[in-house]
């Protein structure tokens, strides 16, 4: 603040930042922010409409197209997909919204510890969680099944759960789409002033009523947004159905598309598969953007009053019971069986003395030779991508929310794009796109570089968007005013107050990265395995234990990396302030 | 002339060597000159520091290979691959689609693979000593690959939950609906083995046997390595196909599983081993594929790896049945090499995935 302040006093200083002592090379770095945007996501999304429009000879076809209604080893796939999907949307808001509710609007007890279990079902990458589930509930090895049958004295093959399903897939699903929900929702209710439920409360309602009659209706442009996005991520999944579906003999629009591309790849179908699930993501957000509005969701006024928190009384207990067996699903029973696994020589063990063993650890850590390359791999891309991306998000967020340029909509809208392109797809695409001149990319990191940025802007962009909207343009006006070019106020003035939203789109994507499986597992080559690469792989040779392993340090990595960028960040932040 | 050596002689070949195979004999050494293993070959592949190995082989031992090359050649650094044969097929496909030369040494347990490939040049010729010396039937007449190690694809059962005489004796037997839902298998778009087995099991018993396998609602994983495993922790009791080797590791680990050699024939599995035309470290691959080849390592392959050698020098363990006194199907990779994608969507419509 006193730095602006200084800046905006007369006459301060004008030599130093005389406008014609410099270039102002902004235009020219929003040219090229454009230009790569619009190359990053057009490319691959031209290449794949080629491809699912000609045949080998380059004449125009529908052939392809056509294969998706009247041949039924595709159509069934997408049946599917859209079942589990719209179950998923439906599951996760009907659990996400309540624990919102609890979390955000009443005063039961561990609110906290829920919030944070939360955050860890979603850095927990959904094809760890199948996994896991695997080891919990495949019908007959599955521990949950062991347990039931041993507690009702069954005999073996009688089970409970059987993961190998299409309900199964909707499940675990789930487990990891929900905090998706949660999280808008419980932003809605923590932003959402107190006014009208007092109002109601002065009228004489009941809580009951208030919650029923008020808060939920205000809570449901959010409740709806993450539905969608519940339904999409589940859409576009990949890693889960494949551990899941393919023992279960059947496929999903996600596994069809990457078994089109096994040997004899039929890279033609492949494209066209991707197309109706590219249509329906865009066409779902476009529905989204005309029922919420262009002000998107959440934003539903100004602060009054702070939210009154409901008393639960003697529900309290209850309702704290209900969170905790909730979040036993994606969190504790999850982590339970993959440190079991771990430590286990097999999954059919008991713990117990004799069976607990270094062996796993062992040999994920000193004897399997991908270990260490692939986590250098994993590494350098997350940094990398996420660098890259936060600046990316940064730049072109500054001149979209300051409408810097004529073209701010179109660079927008390419930078929201990739939101409406599932990872999968866009594995496709870029594989299609770079893997013949001018450019060739793969086999190496960058095609995966460039895979993780498209999938990540979009995240990091509306971060960064929001941040940039909260701070008044008047400090900048300032600094312009004093002589300061675009690109010294947006370092000096804009990069300090916004390093909070900067530090979380950075964290955001480094997450991202970190778990990221539907398009590395298109683009990899042996010297550019990522760890998820390497755990699918492990799991289609059923080495649960490696895995287990493998699973935790990613989740040990991941925590302490992004641990080390908030200090970090936070300390830079601190540092920038007085000065 | 020249139409016959290019075409027709892998077919011939192929079928040499099976008829081989199946009656025992040598047809003499058609062989080129075998390469010893040289000092100047250890130190040429020394310089070149490293080996990329993609191999089929389960990952432990895998690794395990792996270990016993960096302790035989200190100094050169081996990159072991794991992944299915099919995978690492399409592998080698999108990498050389894209001029991306990056395996030095390739195994693979669909013998077709190597027809493909000599077909489009990509192997180099490399005849180890000991594949000169002992395997003249089982190797390339070009000296292009040689038959690292084999398996059998045959029934399994945990015996926590089935008794010896309860067990299925053939796969006729599988089709019993009491075995419904009780069963797993691995996949042939991912397996080499499993593909070689299905090509085999298809041409003994017809797709009509699949098909009606289908119907038993069998659990379907990926790798031959893995139904031996949700074998041993009870997740179905029965396996339908799947690799022996694993089975022999988990079964002498102490695990419940026993082994059923099916009374129609036991899908017998070769997996050759080749050094690639394209070679980023040519000397190391050689230096490699030599070593795969030696007594010691074949030695291993069974040992620790339950595999079947066809080195005459190595010893079966006490406990497994020898090759000889097991009734196998025949394997025939010039007949399938033109037929994987039928063989795939056969399995497809049968199996729905």
């Amino acid at each position: 603040m006193s730095s602006a302040e200084a800046l905006a006093a007369p006459g301060a200083a004008p030599a130093r930042f005389g406008p014609s002592s410099r270039v102002d090379l902004s235009g020219l770095v929003l040219i090229a922010c454009g230009l790569f945007l619009a190359a990053l996501v057009g490319l691959p999304l031209a290449w794949l409409a080629w491809y699912a429009l000609t045949d080998k000879d380059g004449a125009l076809t529908f052939a392809n197209i056509a294969r998706l209604v009247t041949d039924e080893t595709l159509a069934a796939p997408l049946k599917v997909s859209l079942i589990v999907a719209t179950s998923v949307g439906l599951i996760s808001a009907a659990v996400a919204a309540p624990i919102a509710w609890l979390v955000a609007r009443t005063n039961m007890p561990g609110r906290n510890l829920v919030r944070v279990l939360i955050t860890a079902s979603f850095v927990t990458p959904p094809f760890l969680g199948a996994i896991a589930w695997e080891i919990l509930a495949a019908p007959n090895s599955g521990l949950l099944n062991h347990w039931y049958r041993w507690l009702h004295g069954l005999p073996p093959f009688v089970h409970l759960f059987d993961i190998y399903t299409v309900t199964g897939l909707i499940f675990v699903d789930s487990c990891y789409a929900f905090p998706f929900v949660f999280v808008l929702v419980a932003n809605a209710l923590d932003r959402m002033p107190g006014d009208m439920e007092d109002a109601s409360a002065i009228l004489g309602a009941r809580p009951w009523r208030t919650a029923w009659r008020i808060t939920l209706p205000l809570a449901l442009p959010a409740i709806l947004a993450g539905m969608l996005v519940a339904f999409l991520r589940s859409l576009t999944l990949f890693g889960t159905p494949a551990i899941l579906a393919l023992p279960g003999n059947f496929h999903t629009i996600t596994t069809k598309i990457w078994s089109l591309f096994q040997y004899p790849p039929n890279p033609g179908l492949a494209a066209a598969a991707s197309i109706p699930l590219l249509l329906l993501t865009i066409l779902l957000l476009q529905v989204q953007s005309r029922v919420l509005g262009r002000r998107g969701y959440t934003v539903i006024g100004g602060k009054a009053s702070p939210p009154r928190l409901l008393h639960l009384k003697l529900w309290r207990w209850p309702a704290l019971a209900l969170c905790m067996l909730v979040l036993c699903l994606p969190i504790v029973l999850p982590y339970f069986a993959l440190l079991k696994a771990a430590v286990t020589t097999t999954i059919a063990e008991p713990i117990s003395a004799d069976t607990l063993t270094l062996k796993h650890v062992r040999f994920v850590l000193f004897e399997f030779s991908p270990t260490r390359l692939a986590f250098q791999n994993t590494v350098i891309l997350a940094v990398a991508t996420a660098t890259a991306g936060t600046a990316l998000a940064l730049v072109v967020a500054y001149a979209t929310a300051r409408k810097l340029v004529t073209g701010h909509r179109a660079l927008d809208f390419l930078a929201t794009a990739p939101i409406a392109v599932p990872g999968i797809v866009l594995g496709v695409g870029l594989f299609l796109a770079y893997t013949r001149g001018p450019v060739v990319l793969y086999g190496t990191l960058w095609i995966l570089f460039l895979a993780y940025l498209t999938i990540e802007l979009p995240a990091a962009y509306q971060q960064l968007q929001s941040a940039f909207q909260s701070v008044h343009p008047e400090l900048e006006e300032a600094a312009r005013l004093s002589g300061a070019g675009r690109m010294r106020t947006l370092r000096d003035i804009l990069a300090p107050l916004l390093k909070s939203g900067v530090l979380a789109a950075w964290c955001f994507i480094f997450i991202g990265v970190m778990r990221e499986l539907s398009a590395a597992v298109m683009l990899f080559t042996a010297q550019t395995k990522v760890i998820s690469v390497v755990i699918y792989d492990l799991n289609e040779s059923g080495d649960l234990g490696a895995i287990s392993v493998l699973g935790i340090a990613l989740l040990a990595v991941t925590f302490a990396i992004v641990y080390v960028a908030q200090k970090v960040g936070g300390g830079l932040a601190r540092t920038a302030r007085p000065a | 002339m020249k139409q016959f050596r290019t075409e027709l002689r892998p077919a011939l070949a192929g079928i040499i060597a099976i008829v081989a195979l199946a009656v025992g004999v040598t047809p003499g050494s058609a062989l080129p000159e075998a390469s010893p293993v040289t000092p100047a070959l250890v130190e040429a592949a020394r310089k070149e520091g490293k080996v990329v190995f993609y191999t089929a082989v389960d990952v432990e031992v895998a690794e395990k290979v792996g270990a016993a090359f960096r302790a035989k050649y200190p100094g050169i650094e081996i990159q072991v691959e794991r992944s299915g044969s099919e995978r690492l097929f399409q592998r080698v496909t999108q990498e050389y689609g894209s001029s991306i030369h990056n395996v030095d040494v390739i195994n693979t347990s669909d013998a077709a693979h190597y027809i493909l490939w000599k077909r489009q040049g990509l192997l180099a010729p490399h005849v180890p000593e000991d594949v000169a010396k002992h395997f003249g039937d089982n190797a390339d007449p070009d000296g292009l690959y040689a038959t690292w190690r084999a398996t059998l694809s045959p029934l399994a059962y945990n015996t926590k939950f089935i008794k010896p005489g309860e067990a299925p004796k053939s796969f006729a037997d599988l089709l019993d609906p009491k075995w419904k839902g009780l069963m797993v298998k691995a996949h042939p778009g991912y397996s080499g083995t499993i593909l070689t087995a299905t090509a085999q099991i298809s041409r003994e018993l017809g797709w009509d046997y699949l098909r009606k396998l289908g119907q038993q609602r069998v659990m379907q994983v990926q790798s031959s390595t893995e139904p031996p495993k949700k074998l041993a922790v009870g997740e179905r009791p029965i396996m339908a196909d799947g690799n022996e080797y694993n089975l022999f590791t988990l079964k002498e680990a102490g695990n419940p599983v026993e082994i059923v050699y099916p009374a129609e024939g036991t899908p017998f599995i070769p997996s050759p081993s080749a050094v690639m035309a394209k070679a980023p470290n040519p000397n190391a691959a050689r230096l490699l594929q030599s070593f795969l080849f030696s007594a010691e390592m074949q030695q291993l392959l069974v040992d620790a790896g339950g595999l079947r050698s066809l080195h005459p020098a190595t010893k079966e363990p006490a406990g497994r049945k020898p090759l000889k006194e097991i009734k196998l199907m025949r394997d025939d990779p010039a007949a399938v090499v033109d037929k994987v994608e039928e063989i795939k969507a056969n399995y497809a419509k049968a199996f729905g995935t």
